[in-house]
């Protein structure tokens, strides 16, 4: 241990190592999705975050995985967390009751432009999961109303069981100055809402080139379509930003897992200007 | 730079000295190869050697590492079982410690690795000049020449071993082997020089790294991909060999009917199917041309594009250990197009 503490006081942190975090509330959002929070387990408060950063969480006897912080900023009690049963490990995460003691490290990575943002319109377009880390950045254009212009959130979604934090979107969409929308692949005899792709949404939304900025988060394939739709709008490509995922072990851009191009997507990443991986995005098999 | 000559008879009485400073390992014969081993005996220790069959990266990032235990109630206690341990490397070639200087780079980046940096602290380098064979390309890597990263480095010079001493630790063991060191002359000098200007013709393999990113990008749809893909075995030879592959693994160790456990980091590589596999089923890097394209890519344009250099440094191991013969210095003169392999 002396070895390590040696280096920590030479002001090397030693990233690699968890702070034990305490589930204090499991929500459910879908059929397969859940919305955890988790508040430190001891003396020592948990990091802050930048809105679109990530950490890696630690389920006891199972393993470690990145999940984007889908919380409040603001909010520096607890970290909350939206996460999609897909695997062995979020499967054992999205099982966690309150009280129970899981590993939390970071927060890592870029975050979303909210500072350059400023003055702007701001559009957010998330497929699925992918509103998780955009939320944060929402919280924050809410809280600091007068600093944006308009926020215009479109949403896509398969299934309208399958869209998440339901109650807030409708909230957002009853607030001024903003237009929120959302699509499903697949509506169902309930559903009065649109239909189809995302892409499909921006018919109904009148966008200011020069005067927005753009944050996107989904399946990649989405993502080349809405940054296809957004440059024949006019937008600028360094406007236009971008979250990726790719799979992650060390977190703090060692252990090679999350490579794109030349970048580390956890350190460099996963939150990119588009302009910068212009090359790269879209490249089969990177 | 300290510049100093050992007369090549007195190398064993300098040894002696050295074991007072750390455990010293060097380079020990081996079924016909090398391996960086800890000696028993100095008269183990062959400086004349080609290449060790695993880097001395195995010192600095081991092939499995314990980085932290854990127990729920209590949580996590970092490890540093050997982090501590004063080793001397005896003998490492110039490229092998050009890839240390490179792996400096990586693990002191926007993060520190302390687990690293605490080894590298407490492992002394003495470097030994060495001589090409033929899959030696590490002057085209701008490698077989290093000006730091090492305590102490002998160069040849016949009867003698012309010392360059890189670090105050270096020079510790030269003032504490006595009066064995003499100060070079105007002669000596000119032997180095010679030898050094000559090292050069002794290169078998020559590869061309200037614009070689750029012709990356460009060959990026080459059917070479393909075709390596159809011969590569993904076993992963290549990286375990590499100076500077620094992929790991992370995985725990969980004890029998506790929750408590240990973490581990092990080698790993981007030719393994799991590597750019997440959960959700989706592999950014399924077919195996992806994968071996990505690895050439990585070390060649990469890399360069991070770092300024590419992280090949031409030490030849891939080239002896891959079991079906992919050789990057044939598949870099391919992408470019060169025909003549007549030298090879």
């Amino acid at each position: 241990m002396a070895v390590i503490e040696a280096e920590q006081e030479r002001g090397l942190a030693n990233a690699m190592v968890p702070a034990l975090g305490r589930v204090a509330q499991v929500k459910k959002e879908t059929s397969d999705t859940f919305t955890l929070a988790v508040e430190p387990a001891s003396a020592e408060p948990l990091a802050g975050f930048q809105p679109g950063q990530f950490s890696m969480l630690y389920v006891f006897g199972a393993g470690e995985l990145p999940i984007s912080i889908s919380g409040d900023p603001q909010e520096r009690s607890r970290l909350v967390y939206t996460v999609r049963s897909v695997g062995k490990l979020t499967q054992l995460l999205v099982s966690r009751k309150p009280g129970d003691v899981i590993g939390v490290r970071g927060p890592y990575g870029t975050h979303w432009p909210l500072k350059a943002a400023r003055g702007k319109d701001v559009l957010i377009v998330a497929g699925g999961i992918g509103l998780a880390p955009l939320r944060p950045a929402i919280y924050h254009i809410l809280r600091h109303r007068a600093d944006y212009g308009r926020l215009i959130v479109l949403y896509g979604a398969r299934s309208p069981r399958d869209l998440i934090y339901r109650r807030q979107i409708e909230e957002w969409a009853r607030l001024p100055d903003a237009q929120v929308l959302a699509t499903v692949d697949y509506g169902g005899v309930a559903w009065h809402g649109h239909v189809g792709v995302v892409t499909g949404l921006f018919r109904y939304v009148r966008l200011q080139p020069f005067h927005t900025v753009a944050l996107i988060c989904g399946p990649e394939i989405m993502m080349r379509y809405v940054i296809w739709e957004l440059e024949t709008r006019g937008l600028q490509p360094g406007d236009l930003h971008i979250s990726l995922e790719r799979n992650m072990k060390c977190g703090i851009g060692f252990c090679g897992h999350c490579q794109y191009g030349p970048n580390f997507l956890c350190k460099d990443g996963p939150i990119f200007p588009y302009h910068e991986i212009r090359s790269w995005f879209g490249k089969y098999e990177l | 730079m300290k510049i100093l000559k050992l007369r090549k008879e007195k190398l064993d009485l300098f040894a002696s000295v050295v074991q007072q400073f750390g455990e010293v390992h060097a380079p020990v014969e081996q079924d016909g190869k090398y391996v960086f081993k800890r000696l028993r005996r100095w008269s183990e220790a062959r400086l004349e050697y080609d290449r060790t069959i695993l880097p001395p990266k195995k010192y600095f990032l081991p092939p499995r590492e314990t980085l932290f235990r854990y127990r729920p109630g209590e949580g996590f206690a970092p490890c540093s079982e050997g982090l501590d341990q004063r080793t001397i490397l005896f003998g490492v070639h110039a490229c092998d410690i050009y890839a240390i200087n490179i792996l400096d780079r990586v693990f002191a980046g926007k993060y520190n690795d302390p687990y690293y940096q605490a080894r590298r602290r407490n492992i002394v380098i003495i470097g030994i000049d060495c001589s090409p064979d033929q899959h030696c390309f590490c002057r085209s890597m701008r490698a077989d020449f290093v000006d730091h990263g090492f305590d102490l480095f002998f160069y040849d010079t016949g009867d003698y071993y012309q010392a360059l001493v890189g670090t105050a630790l270096g020079d510790d063991m030269v003032l504490a082997s006595g009066s064995i060191f003499e100060a070079v002359d105007a002669a000596d000098i000119d032997n180095y020089k010679r030898r050094s200007w000559n090292k050069r013709r002794a290169f078998q393999l020559e590869v061309e790294i200037r614009d070689l990113p750029e012709i990356f990008e460009m060959e990026y749809q080459s059917g070479i991909w393909e075709e390596l893909g159809g011969r590569c075995l993904s076993c992963g030879s290549c990286s375990m060999v590499c100076p500077t592959c620094y992929c790991f693994d992370v995985a725990d160790d969980v004890e029998l009917g506790s929750l408590a456990g240990s973490r581990a980091r092990t080698w790993d590589s981007c030719l393994f199917a799991s590597h750019a596999l997440v959960a959700s089923g989706e592999n950014f890097r399924g077919p195996r041309a992806s994968r071996i394209k990505f690895r050439f890519y990585h070390k060649q344009r990469g890399f360069v594009a991070e770092y300024g250099r590419p992280s090949c440094v031409g030490c030849g191991r891939c080239i002896s250990a891959c079991p079906v013969n992919i050789d990057v210095v044939q598949v870099i003169e391919r992408l470019r197009g060169v025909q003549d392999a007549g030298s090879r």
